[in-house]
């Protein structure tokens, strides 16, 4: 392969600037440039990373994160995309809840944390209900712009066989609005990890990544433990992220092949 | 089968009020395909958009088979000009066909079997399980047509349908038109502003003026069947119509010679 064509491939070459910092962290560990109490050695943290791929117990946590994940992220669309359809098909209530959600949405979510911990006595309760608070806008606010995005031709057609608004919404405006509500999860499906992660770190509790986290960090060799965890966080972050893009273009292949024609 | 009486529509209110229809009286008897041509702008949208209930007119009456139009007819199917935009993307070139037949409660089998049936009416049998945006601008407009067959419409509203493709493709569903017409003894209305085609198409050219639009001008249209694209208009009583029905477009009076 020559050089251009490593430069031009976009994995491959991100690949190796990855692989070049850890080279650069590795080689400064080790001329003792970083003291390794505060950065301990690049490959010391990848052993622990791949120790904890098969650690039982780090496991178990990682599954109560991404339990909390998938409920808040299944709340959150189950209950933001109709109230989008709603308040983009009715645009008199869309005028006037729009000053509430122009006040709530920058509230910072993980400000919430301590009173929904006084609310919620139970941790995964606690966990949705922030992960919802914080991962609806993007859904709603997606969904409400989709829906006004609609092509009123394609409207028309339909109505124009007869078809009342109700079948129009159906068969017209959810289908079309539909990529840009599954880019609303994706980003969603970020903020919800966060949301999960900052919960268990702030409420305690026994289970979660951040719980394990909390945790490492009484015991004496936990800084290495700490950063393999967060970086497993950051992992489970691009592969969720990676995966709700190859879905979107398997499903909405016609919505990007689409776009390509039109310009 | 469709009677529109004194006909207007205002869109706003006060000083920006745009007076697109000035009273438009028409009778279209059942089986007819009437071509309405004039300038731009001058309403015909309009005034097909209030035939098809999209629209309520200011004023006036369309009544369709003995039933006033309130609400979308029932037996009515529409062919856009914007063929891209009328047909769903996300759905098969099948799919977008048999959808609207749920409207007639056909089950799954009979609307694939209405579908198949339309698509090779219009010559695309092989294109069923394609998508709209995989084929071309001419192809597509053909969908469209197969969509308003299978629809089994008692009239047809075309606006503009031919607008949009190449001059090659504009003929062949020009032909095609005439050619599928036969099938349901449907009525069809065309709105066109070209007006060759109008005379090449119609059995009856009616002719709008500028807005507020009204009627000018309305032309049988008696050429020797079955119409071709280089005879048809080559004949004597094409080359007349056309001219008469390009002065009443431009608002001239028509020649003596050939009022009849």
């Amino acid at each position: 392969m020559t050089r251009q064509a490593v430069l031009g491939n976009r994995v491959l070459c991100g690949a190796l600037g990855v692989a070049g910092l850890l080279l650069v962290m590795e080689a400064a560990g080790r001329a003792e440039l970083v003291d390794p109490t505060v950065l301990p050695l690049t490959s010391t943290i990848l052993t622990r990373v791949a120790e904890l791929a098969v650690d039982e117990e780090f496991l178990v946590n990682v599954g109560a994160t991404m339990t909390a994940w998938g409920l808040g992220l299944l709340l959150t669309v189950a209950v933001t995309v109709p109230l989008g359809l709603l308040l983009g098909s009715l645009p008199r209530l869309e005028t006037a809840v729009r000053p509430l959600i122009e006040f709530l949405r920058p509230i910072p979510s993980v400000a919430l944390i301590p009173l929904a911990i006084l609310i919620f006595p139970d941790r995964l309760d606690l966990k949705i209900a922030v992960i919802f608070y914080a991962s609806c806008w993007p859904v709603l606010i997606n969904t409400m712009y989709g829906l006004q995005d609609v092509d009123p031709v394609a409207k028309e057609t339909l109505r124009s066989f007869g078809f009342g608004p109700l079948a129009v919404l159906w068969r017209v405006s959810l289908p079309s609005t539909a990529p840009f509500i599954a880019t609303g999860v994706r980003l969603a499906g970020g903020i919800a990890l966060i949301l999960a992660i900052s919960a268990e770190l702030l409420a305690g509790g026994s289970d979660g990544i951040g719980a394990y986290v909390i945790k490492a960090g009484s015991s004496p060799d936990g800084l290495e433990f700490i950063i393999a965890a967060t970086m497993w966080a950051g992992i489970l972050g691009v592969v969720t992220n990676s995966l709700f893009i190859g879905a979107e273009r398997r499903l909405f292949r016609w919505h990007t092949a689409r776009a390509g024609v039109t310009g | 089968m469709l009677e529109i009486s004194n006909l207007t529509h205002t869109y706003g209110s006060g000083p920006s009020a745009h007076n697109a229809l000035g009273g438009i009286d028409l009778n279209v008897s059942e089986g007819e395909l009437v071509c309405i041509v004039g300038p731009s702008g001058c309403g015909k949208s309009t005034l097909l958009r209030s035939i098809a209930g999209l629209l309520r007119p200011t004023g006036g009456q369309v009544v369709l088979n003995g039933a006033p139009v309130a609400q979308t007819p029932d037996d009515l199917a529409v062919v856009f000009q914007d063929y891209s935009r009328s047909l769903f993307p996300w759905m098969s070139v099948a799919d977008n066909i048999s959808l609207p037949l749920r409207r007639k409660g056909e089950g799954r089998k009979q609307r694939a079997r209405s579908a198949m049936e339309a698509l090779e009416q219009v010559g695309l049998a092989g294109a069923a399980d394609k998508y709209p945006w995989e084929l071309s601008g001419g192809m597509q407009q053909r969908v469209s047509i197969a969509r308003a067959l299978a629809y089994r419409p008692a009239l047809m509203l075309m606006d503009e349908p031919f607008g949009s493709v190449d001059a090659q493709t504009r003929e062949d569903l020009e032909d095609l038109t005439l050619r599928v017409r036969g099938h349901h003894n449907m009525t069809i209305l065309l709105i066109t502003h070209d007006i060759d085609e109008s005379v090449y198409v119609g059995d009856r050219v009616v002719v709008l003026s500028k807005a507020p639009a009204r009627i000018v001008g309305d032309l049988r249209v008696d050429l020797p069947g079955p119409r071709d694209q280089i005879n048809t208009r080559e004949h004597p009583d094409f080359v007349r119509l056309r001219a008469e029905v390009g002065r009443l477009v431009r608002g001239m009076r028509t020649s003596p010679a050939s009022a009849s």
